[in-house]
């Protein structure tokens, strides 16, 4: 299990390969990233404030609580904090499993909970001015189904 | 205790962190001398339904005892991913 928190961009390219090279025991590996967007009004940039300390703790026990409830070999999360621009990529994770459904599950579980128990708040600068990204019902919904 | 503050909470505060000492058994009494203070803490915690508060960098609520606590952090829901 690796859990990274940088300002700097990550080679989703290099991270995958790293992460996937010289696996024998699983037969799955699903990665999800996150990517910055448009959004109306045009995205200039994008900022994310995180609260160091708290943020590692938080991933290291959501990734915990992944590894102990599916069939996992690894997992891998990296989310970046800092500035951001259209196309960048915000986050990542990967997940290598014996089958494909505890890796496309654990996936998803870490997404949803990264999205709203992870320390992490959005600020994005548009041409209209700039705001807090607000955080979705959908989002707390979204833990419900685990 | 030192008390963080993160997001637009930080912003309506006017600052990231403070030490506050004082002997106070929960999270609520923080808040209540909080607002007693100046217009900018009632402005922070109007609603506290959108705030969040983490004990010692961990999650917990606004009931919570605050024995043995020495950080404390007020903000709104996560936005990650």
């Amino acid at each position: 299990m690796r859990v990274v928190v940088q300002e700097a961009p990550f080679d989703l390219g290099k991270e995958v390969e790293k992460f996937s090279g010289g696996r024998t025991l699983s037969g799955a590996i699903v990665t999800f990233t996150g990517v910055v967007r448009d959004v109306n009004g045009g995205l200039q940039a994008m900022e994310i404030e995180h609260y160091s300390g708290m943020t590692e703790t938080a991933l290291l026990e959501i990734a915990t609580k992944a590894e102990s409830r599916w069939s996992l070999e690894d997992c891998l999360v990296i989310h970046r904090y800092g500035n951001l621009v259209l196309g960048d990529m915000i986050m990542m994770v990967a997940t290598a499993a014996r089958h494909r459904k505890d890796a496309f599950e654990a996936a998803e579980y870490l997404m949803d909970y990264l999205k709203s128990r992870a320390p992490f708040w959005k600020r994005e600068v548009t041409h209209n001015g700039s705001g807090w990204v607000a955080s979705l019902e959908d989002d707390e919904t979204a833990l419900s189904r685990w | 205790m030192d008390v963080l503050y993160f997001a637009w909470v930080r912003e309506r505060v006017g600052l990231p962190r403070e030490v506050i000492d004082a002997n106070l058994n929960t999270v609520m009494d923080l808040v209540e001398l909080l607002r007693e203070r100046e217009e900018r803490y009632v402005l922070a915690f109007a609603d506290l339904s959108v705030l969040r508060v983490a004990l010692d960098q961990k999650l917990s609520d606004f009931n919570a005892p605050l024995t043995d606590v020495r950080e404390v952090a007020f903000f709104p829901p996560m936005t990650g991913g």
